[in-house]
């Protein structure tokens, strides 16, 4: 087994388990650590299938960014787990008859010769990954390029459409300058009022 | 490269996007003005689409869009069921206060998601454009968004449609790991060199591709979002569900088992069979169960879906152009039964109760009339288009030797007749619950007649089918 190899299966095992804890922490918060720690691993796998580009982007928009905004909403909202796990156990048998067919089908399948290829030939060590995707993301692939550009542009419009909502007219909001300006008479006023006698005494 | 080729793509999304800017600019007051524009746009669309009518293929972008007769034929089609989906829903949209000009362009994105679809040559295409229809329509089903039912609608559809295109990717990722390409000419390349019916690994790829069309499609078993998502969604909503998006699967149906998967058709044409009758037994048995008008007609699109998977079961261009036919003049057909229910609906609520249908020929005896029409065309009652369609389908079945298929499919159909009778009985003998007149504006029942004449013309005419044969041949 070569230095490769031991590396490749260090990552493999780190992706399952951290994918694994996914879903069966209790904790939300963990879970989105273990699913930063997912994507840390197939990022390091990606780079040692010679795709450095993928793998960085990975942990720079998926990691940097869309994980943290992740964060910020799971600590923001106040999720009751238990609600989500109501019924687990209902479900469990089925799920798992479900899961065991479709894996024991898939795993026959990708047994099959067909799938039993040679392992391509190492590319040479000057080889730039992220080069190669410039030189056809808008020559040979542009179209499929735009097309992605129009879907991102839809979901920002659909988000907009279905989230934003006009505030009303009288919103209170802060006014700094007549916040610097207040005079103690604005906000507190003196009065003066006879002393009153408590009831039952 | 020839982007000339698409054209009218490029000027439906330049016009798209002006739209959406438009709108930014515009007081409430003058809010038509977006509807304007964006039937202004897809009418120009159509005119461009119309101009590039070609004999022959052609091919842009490297690859990845294809120009042909059918492509042609379908976006023309879609593009003048959206144009009429948007002068149905004005009323509808003003009424329930959600008359914005998002629905415009979302709407406008979604019919350029279906034209990518109608012309695309890859696997990468066929998936970017039903990407974009998927997310304009999960937007489009939520955008009565203070509504609850919407709502959960909406959250139904987006889940099982994103389980389905993880579905239809996985299909679609082992077919380019055993074919090496993502272009459908390449890959009908490789399907001819095996022998589909000994190679596990391509029989495990189509599954997945057929599990991913038919949940687009809504056939049985894939079926249970259907009915939910149709109730919950806003009708003109329902209507956009129920009519384009199944002209523009059908295409993706057509590209990537008849255009990539030809030569694999024993695979495919025994795992449609089950669905086609599945389909065909659950949407009509399951329809006459259902109080809620918008529930039975979700049902009976799920029967008439599994009629058009009946014509890709024949493999010859004749069932291919008797099921173009069908979903073309299907989607006619449900246009103007929606319609009448955005007819029927009042602030206070939509009318989606069978209930609300009793009495109509005294309270409006045209609109009653034309639900009759269109009623009797889905339940298949000559002369009207409903008829014909099926007629082409069985023809095509049974020359291809599936005649026990085509007894499951007239019998299923007489099932069906008792559920569009039910409502035509109501309709015309029943007294009315609610007498409040109905008006409407001059361009919607303008619109509506014409719609009634096509389902009648259509079938007597045989130019449709023509074209569809036409299209069909040329383009395999």
């Amino acid at each position: 087994m070569g230095f490769e190899q031991i590396i490749f299966y260090l990552f493999a095992t780190a992706l399952i388990m951290s994918a694994v804890s996914v879903v069966t922490v209790r904790n939300p918060v963990l879970a989105a650590l273990f699913l930063i720690a997912a994507f840390f691993s197939s990022s390091a796998i990606w780079i040692m299938l010679e795709a450095e580009f993928l793998g960085v982007v990975l942990v720079l928009v998926y990691v940097g960014a869309v994980m943290v905004l992740f964060l910020f909403v799971i600590m923001m909202l106040d999720i009751n787990t238990d609600l989500l796990r109501e019924g687990f156990m209902r479900y469990l048998p089925i799920g798992l008859l479900i899961a065991v067919v479709i894996a024991a089908e898939m795993i026959l399948v990708m047994m099959s010769k067909v799938f039993d290829k040679p392992i391509p030939a190492p590319l040479p060590a000057n080889h730039s990954n992220t080069e190669a995707l410039g030189e056809v993301l808008y020559t040979q692939y542009v179209y499929p390029f735009e097309i992605a550009a129009v879907i991102l542009l839809v979901a920002i419009v659909a988000a907009i459409v279905l989230a934003h909502r006009k505030r009303p007219i009288n919103t209170k909001s802060q006014k700094p300058g007549e916040q610097v300006r207040v005079k103690s008479s604005d906000r507190l006023r003196i009065i003066k009022m006879d002393a009153e006698k408590r009831a039952g005494s | 490269m020839s982007f000339s080729l698409a054209t009218p793509e490029i000027f439906l999304l330049s016009a798209t996007c002006f739209i959406l800017l438009l709108d930014v600019f515009l007081k409430d007051k003058f809010r038509s003005i977006g509807y304007w524009a964006s039937l202004l746009a897809l009418g120009v669309t159509l005119v461009l689409t119309y101009q590039s009518w070609t004999e022959a293929k052609a091919l842009a972008f490297n690859g990845m869009f294809v120009h042909d007769t059918l492509s042609v034929v379908l976006k023309m089609a879609v593009l003048s069921i959206v144009t009429a989906i948007f002068v149905y829903s004005k009323p509808y949209l003003i009424d329930r206060k959600i008359f914005k000009g998002e629905f415009y362009s979302i709407s406008l994105f979604a019919t350029l998601g279906m034209m990518v679809m109608i012309s695309a040559n890859t696997l990468l295409m066929l998936y970017m454009g039903l990407e974009l229809l998927s997310l304009s329509m999960y937007a489009l089903v939520a955008f009565n968004r203070d509504n609850g039912r919407c709502t959960e609608a909406a959250m139904k559809y987006f889940v099982l449609g994103a389980i389905a295109s993880g579905m239809l990717l996985y299909g679609m990722s082992l077919l380019y790991g055993l074919s090496g390409s993502i272009e459908l000419s390449s890959i009908a390349e490789y399907v001819a060199n095996q022998k589909i019916m000994s190679s596990v690994a391509l029989l495990f790829a189509l599954t997945f591709i057929i599990v991913g069309l038919g949940f687009k499609f809504g056939v049985a078993p894939f079926h249970m979002w259907v009915p939910d998502v149709y109730q919950g969604a806003p009708t003109p909503v329902t209507m956009m569900l129920a009519s384009a998006p199944k002209i523009a699967v059908f295409a993706m149906t057509m590209r990537l088992l008849v255009g990539g998967m030809e030569f694999g058709s024993e695979g495919w044409q025994q795992m449609l069979i089950p669905l086609i009758v599945m389909s065909m037994v659950i949407g009509n048995i399951a329809a006459i169960a259902q109080t809620n008008l918008k529930r039975m007609l979700a049902y009976s699109t799920i029967s008439h879906m599994g009629f058009v998977l009946l014509g890709f079961v024949s493999a010859s261009e004749g069932g291919y152009s008797a099921a173009m036919y069908y979903a073309i003049t299907y989607a006619i057909t449900a246009l103007g039964g929606f319609a009448i229910l955005i007819a029927l609906s009042h602030e206070d609520g939509d009318a989606e109760e069978l209930d609300d249908l009793r009495g109509l020929s005294r309270r409006h005896p045209w609109y009653a009339f034309m639900m009759m029409l269109f009623l009797f065309s889905m339940a298949g009652v000559p002369p009207l288009v409903g008829f014909f369609a099926k007629l082409y389908i069985l023809q095509a079945v049974v020359s291809a030797g599936f005649v026990w298929l085509a007894v499951i499919a007239v019998l299923m159909s007489v099932v069906g007749a008792f559920y569009y009778l039910r409502a035509i009985k109501l309709m015309y003998f029943d007294k009315p619950i609610d007498e409040r007149s109905i008006s409407m504006s001059i361009s919607f029942n303008a619109l509506l007649s014409v719609n009634g004449l096509l389902v009648v013309a259509l079938g007597l005419t045989p130019s449709l089918m023509a074209l569809c044969l036409i299209a069909i041949k040329q383009s395999i």
